[in-house]
């Protein structure tokens, strides 16, 4: 155990421990920057400094580790004066423009000016001008407001493994970019938004899509309808003042509905039929030897690794379309068809935790009418939280409001879809019934749950044991690739999600999303099971509905033409 | 050698990249390294076009961009700009007719500035290709790039 006093306070903490750590383990607040929980440290910004007696210069407490006897000053003139300075001097290289930000009121960078009591700056500001990169339906890269942390790099190259965003050059000249400075669409990016969740200001942002929605609310002839995907709900809480992974359905419903939209339907539904149509793959794939192991597709961040870089592995891939794509197709085919409208009236909105969402949504070939996309535009959580504080709707205050049908009732096994590990869970107990004629008892996969990046599964199907691999991540995801490749691979199923933890975890969930606040999420998930009435998607009445008034039944001819689809492989820079 | 000569002449390892990459800008009339020639490194060692970028990046030595059959770089750290007393870069700039960054038009020189080359003792230096030239006055300046003027080859070495 280390002895040593911060501030006069006795602290006693294990060895090892940073002087950051220690620090906040006392409640002793050290303002930070580039340091951000789960990611590597580089203490590139210098605002986490300290004083030590006896140390001659001041040492960043995020990379220090704490010894014996240290006599520590977090708060002293000089610690002081060195943070202003460092960041009257990003300031001054930073296009400060906050009104016109995403992040205005929640950027990291202005929370720590104001702390600090930055109201003058010493410094002119010389920031040359840089291209911004919108060239890309998901993420927006503003050189100009980016303070050179690296957080993004890390994420980028070691949880995604992606290595898109590098730094270029060095010293006062250092820039953090793709190769060759080419927009992200020209480079093998997933568009998972990892980055752009960990930036701490609005130097990578989603593409903002709020304006898009409010223009067909306000379009009497639009026929708008939303779809929630299943994480948006253990997260958006966050959003408006709740603690993470605090849930609230129905008031979320009402208030879509203050919002304006005419109609507010679940993803779930489509996760279900996603199971269906899956698991009927798989079970098809299984008996007539077909390519196995089968890989998963509901995420559009891995289908554009794997489109991008592995073009061996598309045949593995599920030809499933996603669970946001299903509910498209389904409310501009089915649901028009029922009602009589015209799809050219109807609008589809998404709300996901996905930018990778935003690029998918707009792939020609979803598109039943061959003119109008299946689903018209992808917000993200974030950009909802936003709409409601636009809105000035007190989410908590409503009174609960169901989801509309015909797409009503969804199952466990459906919320599972927002945790990783979860359409596996959700697979494993309709393709256990289908195929062993019998009721599976422990419906809960806990190998498959939690914050592992590489998970494994058994299970019995008539008489034979199968494995099934489960990896959130895109830096796991790759291993289990390079099996599958080398014909190595021991599974018969593998999820794959690019997102560590799976959506919930997702590029456009709200900020703050550390592996802590993922574990709330995941949590709130499993909850959102336990309390359903129907928790295996086989038993959900409307998806029987559904086949019988129009999809007939699972892989049928129709079901194929509207619910699956096919990959190619889209070479890009890597 | 052939660009691909030259790089397989390495182990496939990335800690031979930057090693190659000299060796390559070294056999190229015009010291860059193009895109193609990234990619082909890149796959060679196992890492990503960014990573390659990103060490180029960081040496002056070396560019993406085409440059001049001999890119002058002159130093501009604190000990070479003191003992400056007739402006290097300026002098090179009236020589050649062009400003820092750019090339000459005839694709033979271009002029550069680099962080502090190692001969701070020699006040001020500069860098041609890979020659370095220290204790620089006026006429050594001129002399210089006379003489690389004059030298049809189009190489130092
Ligand atoms: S979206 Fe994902 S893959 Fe693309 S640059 Fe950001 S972190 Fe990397
Ligand atoms: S883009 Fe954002 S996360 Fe990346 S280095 Fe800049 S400020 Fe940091
Ligand atoms: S894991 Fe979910 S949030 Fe992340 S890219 Fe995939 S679909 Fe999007
Ligand atoms: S937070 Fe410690 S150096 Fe940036
Ligand atoms: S400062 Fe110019 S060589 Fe060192």
């Amino acid at each position: 155990m280390i002895h040593a006093k911060i501030n006069h306070i006795d602290v006693v903490v294990e060895e090892g421990t940073t002087i950051l750590e220690a620090a906040k383990k006392y409640n002793i607040n050290i303002p930070t920057l580039c340091h951000y929980p789960d990611l590597h440290i580089n203490s590139d910004c210098r605002i986490c400094v300290v004083e030590i007696d006896g140390y001659r210069g001041l040492k960043t407490s995020c990379s220090t580790p704490i010894r014996d006897g240290m006599m520590i000053k977090t708060n002293s003139p000089r610690v002081l004066n060195s943070r202003k300075t460092v960041t009257e001097l990003i300031l001054a290289n930073h296009d400060v423009n906050c009104t016109s930000c995403t992040r205005n009121m929640n950027c990291e960078l202005q929370q720590l000016s104001k702390n600090l009591g930055i109201d003058t700056s010493r410094f002119d500001n010389v920031l040359e001008y840089k291209d911004i990169d919108d060239q890309n339906p998901s993420i927006v890269r503003n050189p100009n407001r980016c303070i050179k942390c690296g957080r993004c790099v890390d994420v980028c190259q070691h949880v995604q493994g992606m290595h898109v965003l590098e730094r270029m050059g060095r010293g006062h000249d250092m820039d953090i970019s793709p190769a060759f400075g080419l927009p992200l669409n020209d480079q093998s990016c997933s568009f998972c938004g990892q980055c752009a969740n960990v930036c701490p200001v609005g130097a990578i942002i989603e593409k903002d899509n709020t304006n898009l929605v409010w223009e067909k609310l306000h379009d009497p002839t639009k026929h708008v309808m939303v779809q929630i995907a299943p994480a948006v709900r253990v997260s958006i809480g966050e959003e408006i003042g709740l603690e993470s992974g605090l849930i609230s359905n129905g008031k979320l419903v009402a208030a879509m509905k203050h919002l304006g939209f005419n109609h507010v339907y679940d993803t779930n539904f489509t996760a279900d039929l996603t199971i269906m149509e899956e698991g009927t793959e798989l079970i098809s794939r299984i008996n007539n030897g077909g390519t196995l192991p089968l890989m998963t597709s509901c995420c559009p961040g891995w289908i554009n690794m794997a489109e991008q870089e592995f073009p061996e592995i598309l045949p593995h891939i599920s030809s499933c379309k996603s669970p946001q794509q299903m509910f498209g197709t389904l409310a501009k085919s089915y649901y028009a068809t029922k009602t009589n409208m015209d799809p050219e009236d109807i609008y589809v909105v998404s709300v996901m935790p996905c930018t990778a969402k935003k690029y998918e949504a707009t792939r020609e070939e979803f598109s039943v009418d061959g003119k109008h996309p299946d689903v018209d535009v992808v917000i993200t959580t974030r950009e909802l939280g936003k709409m409601f504080r636009q809105m000035g709707i007190d989410v908590n205050r409503l009174p609960e409001v169901e989801f509309d049908s015909p797409f009503g009732i969804t199952t466990g096994a459906a919320a599972l879809f927002g945790a990783s590990g979860g359409v596996t869970e959700a697979a494993l107990r309709t393709v256990y019934e289908i195929v062993n004629e019998r009721p599976l008892e422990d419906i809960v996969f806990n190998s498959v749950r939690g914050m592992d990046g590489l998970k494994e599964a058994e299970v019995n199907l008539a008489g034979t044991t199968v494995k099934v691999a489960v990896s959130h991540s895109l830096s796991n995801a790759r291993k289990l690739i390079e099996e599958v490749i080398a014909g190595k691979s021991p599974y018969t199923f593998i999820e794959i999600m690019a997102c560590p933890g799976g959506c919930i975890g997702g590029g456009g969930q709200p900020y703050g999303t550390t592996n802590e606040v993922r574990e709330h999420r995941l949590a709130s998930t499993y909850i959102v099971d336990g309390n359903m009435i129907y928790r295996k998607s086989h038993q959900n009445p409307d998806i029987h509905k559904l086949y019988e008034e129009y999809l007939q039944q699972p892989n049928s001819h129709i079901a194929h033409k509207l619910l699956h689809t096919d990959y190619q492989y889209r070479k890009k820079r890597t | 050698m052939s660009i691909q000569q030259i790089i397989q002449s390495y182990p496939a390892k990335s800690e031979y990249l930057l090693e190659m990459l000299i060796a390559v800008d070294q056999q190229k009339k015009h010291h860059y390294i193009s895109a193609e020639e990234i990619n082909e490194i890149a796959s060679y060692v196992k890492v990503k076009e960014s990573h390659v970028c990103s060490v180029m990046s960081f040496y002056t030595l070396l560019s993406t961009q085409p440059r001049g059959e001999y890119v002058i770089q002159v130093c501009k750290d604190v000990p070479c700009y003191i003992n400056d007393d007739f402006n290097v870069v300026l002098t090179i700039e009236e020589e050649l007719g062009i400003v820092l960054g750019q090339t000459t038009n005839c694709g033979r020189f271009s002029l550069e500035q680099t962080a502090c080359i190692g001969c701070c003792d020699e006040a001020p230096a500069m860098r041609i290709n890979h020659e370095i030239y220290t204790n620089l006055t006026k006429e050594k300046v001129l002399d210089i790039i006379h003489t690389l003027r004059g030298d049809a080859n189009g190489r130092t070495t």
